[in-house]
């Protein structure tokens, strides 16, 4: 199947996984160094889910986002500097800081928002897809949300309208075991979130959350499906945070298990995807050593900007309030 | 249940509010805990922390991220015989839940003719301060106050957080409890033991003869600093906890005023449509011909709360801005 994926996709999905990977692990430093305010849900070892879907869009198909939405955004063409100085709080983030990590967006890449509120995206993807089929274009909305939101009323009603009024929306569930700190055996009595879909009406597929080009392809046929207005689909991936639900501590938890970790850092999406470009002769792993750096390099420049950027003025605090 | 008002100790807010949930879940064998994270992880605040080995999982809930479920479930096992204790993670997530809180539970009882008994305690979690932006930083008890059926209570300081709790869990009304998270590692004296605070008592922290402060929530240490600052001006600040918001204690405020003949009200919500109009309001009907100035206000502008520290430092209430309030209004 893969042989069909051309070598610069897998490429571009290769680079947006490692420009996730080390924004979320320099942002993580740069918290508990106490530089980084609020709170700060990392989305590393998800890498998969968002930019194996992502690639297939364009600025004007529409994402909504979740409390851990940096990945989403960077998969979906975000800038480091102008995301950095949001996430310090600096005027020249793309909020102007009054968002923050949990509200990060930018509506010209066509991202509708990280969302503090669990569930409070697909009811808006919805809209987003309604609009565009509305207004009559071939572009689709996707929202990414959790398993633990999978449990919230506004997810159920979305998925109901999606199907009912057939609109181009994919549901991707980025179901990595837990909701805070309750696995999902205790929050939910089943195991595949998928199984939701038929109920509404809408196929319902499972795919490796950790292999990028197992989503990429699943994603392909969702978003074909949904632009040829056969409506959404419910594509749940299965995958798993790194980190603690919010913050960078990663070991030692008491909700769950360091070998249940170690297991999903085993089937790491970007080791993986970089073994599989090795192996086809895409990409040698001097060459991917290459990408980190040069990521690494744009990373460090992006902190630079932010920390030598402005705080917000005091007037703008009313500013932004009505149109 | 005897009250043992034995041995006060120094504990901070979050273990008095522990101190209350375990005197309930003791008092009351058809009391329960239900919320997000409250048992496994001890809530995310902590204050629920060993009450589920302590109590076991017949008591103490983990639900899924589920709030309208979650309020709901308090009603219903409410109505049929329960006395539930259901935990809003933020006072935000109210708008996942409000059609339970406004139009199930503050209204069950007087659309069946007072048949439907409604103990419900429902923790939630208020206020700004922590960088955690616009839907994790609100102080939204003016929306709960405007609902006929519902008690509100907003404890400061630990030796209220643990009456208050008690109280509400006692009360056979629907009774929210709005904490603050800013306010957690506050330390102050807590009784051993249960003991009631009455529902709609505020309290006079600080006694004072010409001006009078009344502060909501956290404000109230805010009040306090300011109260000091405002010496060197020779103002003598009497500051006032109202403690309950819903059943409000306007005669405690009135006498107040009688004697010092100035009010400024505090509260972190936003000023427009807050709480603190309705005081006003009710002060100028009660005490006018006591007031020698009109009744001032702080609270935050007229914006969601901004995730920028720099923008968050001064959107937030503080005792330099009920300081500067104060001057405008004495005219200092
Ligand atoms: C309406 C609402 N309820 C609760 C929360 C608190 N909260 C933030 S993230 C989270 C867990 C979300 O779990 P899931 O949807 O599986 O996403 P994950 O964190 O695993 O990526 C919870 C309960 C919230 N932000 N919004
Ligand atoms: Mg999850």
């Amino acid at each position: 199947m893969s042989k069909q994926i051309s070598d610069e996709v897998l490429l571009d999905i290769h680079r947006r996984m490692v420009r996730i990977r080390i924004f979320e692990e320099t942002a993580g430093k740069l918290a508990e160094d106490g530089k980084i305010p609020g709170a700060l849900h990392l989305y590393v070892g998800e890498e998969a889910v968002a930019c194996g879907v992502m690639v297939h869009l364009s600025n004007k198909d529409w994402i909504t986002s979740t409390h851990r939405g940096h990945g989403h955004l960077i998969a979906k063409g975000g800038e480091f500097d102008r995301m950095f100085a949001e996430l310090f709080g600096r005027s020249t983030g793309y909020c102007k800081g009054k968002g923050g990590s949990m509200h990060v967006s930018n509506l010209d890449l066509g991202m509708l928002g990280a969302n503090g509120i669990v569930g409070g995206g697909p009811p808006i993807a919805v809209g987003a897809g309604f609009s565009n089929k509305f207004r009559k274009t071939k572009n689709v909305s996707i929202s990414f949300f959790g398993d633990g939101a999978s449990n919230e009323g506004a997810f159920h009603e979305a998925a109901n309208m999606a199907a009912l009024y057939k609109l181009p929306v994919i549901f991707v569930c980025e179901n990595n075991g837990y909701g805070e700190y309750t696995p999902q055996a205790n929050h939910q009595a089943i195991v595949d979130v998928a199984d939701r879909a038929s109920g509404y009406g809408m196929p319902g597929v499972i795919v490796d959350g950790m292999d990028a080009v197992a989503v990429y392809e699943a994603a392909g046929e969702a978003i074909e499906r949904a632009r040829n207005g056969e409506g959404p689909t419910l594509l749940e991936c299965k995958t798993y945070r790194y980190y603690d639900h919010v913050g960078v501590r990663g070991m030692g938890m008491t909700y769950r298990t360091d070998e249940e970790v170690e297991y999903w850092k085993g089937r790491d999406p970007i080791d993986m995807m970089e073994a599989r470009l090795a192996e086809q002769g895409i990409l040698s792993k001097k060459d991917a050593e290459a990408i980190h750096e040069e990521v690494t390099k744009q990373v460090q420049a992006g902190v630079e900007f932010a920390e030598s950027s402005p705080m917000p003025t005091p007037e703008s605090l009313l500013e932004d309030v009505y149109a | 249940m005897a009250e043992a008002l034995e041995k006060p100790r120094t504990l901070p807010y979050v273990s008095a509010i522990n101190e209350a949930v375990r005197e309930v879940l003791n008092e009351y064998d058809n009391s329960f805990v239900v919320g997000e994270d409250v048992a496994g992880a001890g809530g995310v605040y902590g204050y629920y922390h060993g009450l589920l080995d302590e109590f076991g999982p017949e008591r103490m809930y983990d639900t899924p991220i589920s709030e309208e479920g979650i309020i709901g479930l308090g009603v219903g096992a409410a109505a049929t015989g329960c006395r539930p204790i259901v935990d809003l993670m933020f006072m935000d997530f109210m708008g996942e839940c409000m059609d339970e809180i406004a139009n199930q539970l503050a209204k069950m009882r007087y659309m069946f003719g007072g048949r439907a008994t409604l103990p419900v305690t429902m923790l939630t979690m208020g206020g700004a301060g922590a960088s955690l932006a616009a839907q994790h930083s609100q102080s939204l008890e003016a929306w709960i106050c405007h609902l006929p059926g519902l008690k509100v209570v907003m404890p400061t300081t630990p030796y209220d957080a643990k009456g208050l709790i008690i109280s509400a869990a006692r009360d056979d009304n629907p009774v929210i409890v709005c904490l603050n998270k800013m306010s957690l590692a506050i330390q102050g004296e807590v009784p051993e033991g249960s003991y009631s605070i009455p529902l709609g008592e505020a309290n006079v922290v600080r006694q004072g003869s010409n001006f009078t402060i009344v502060a909501l929530g956290r404000m109230l240490h805010e009040a306090l600093k300011a109260a000091e600052q405002l010496k060197e001006f020779g103002i003598d600040t009497e500051v006032i906890d109202p403690r309950t918001l819903q059943p409000f204690d306007t005669a405690t405020v009135v006498n107040s005023v009688r004697k010092t003949h100035r009010l400024l009200i505090v509260h972190e919500a936003v000023r427009f449509g807050g709480f603190g109009g309705e005081i006003a309001a009710q002060i100028q009907e009660q005490a006018f011909d006591y007031l020698d100035a009109p009744v001032g206000r702080v609270g935050a502008p007229f914006s969601p709360v901004p995730f920028s520290p720099a923008l968050e430092a001064i959107y937030v209430p503080s005792a330099d801005s009920i300081v500067a309030e104060a001057r405008k209004l004495l005219g200092l």
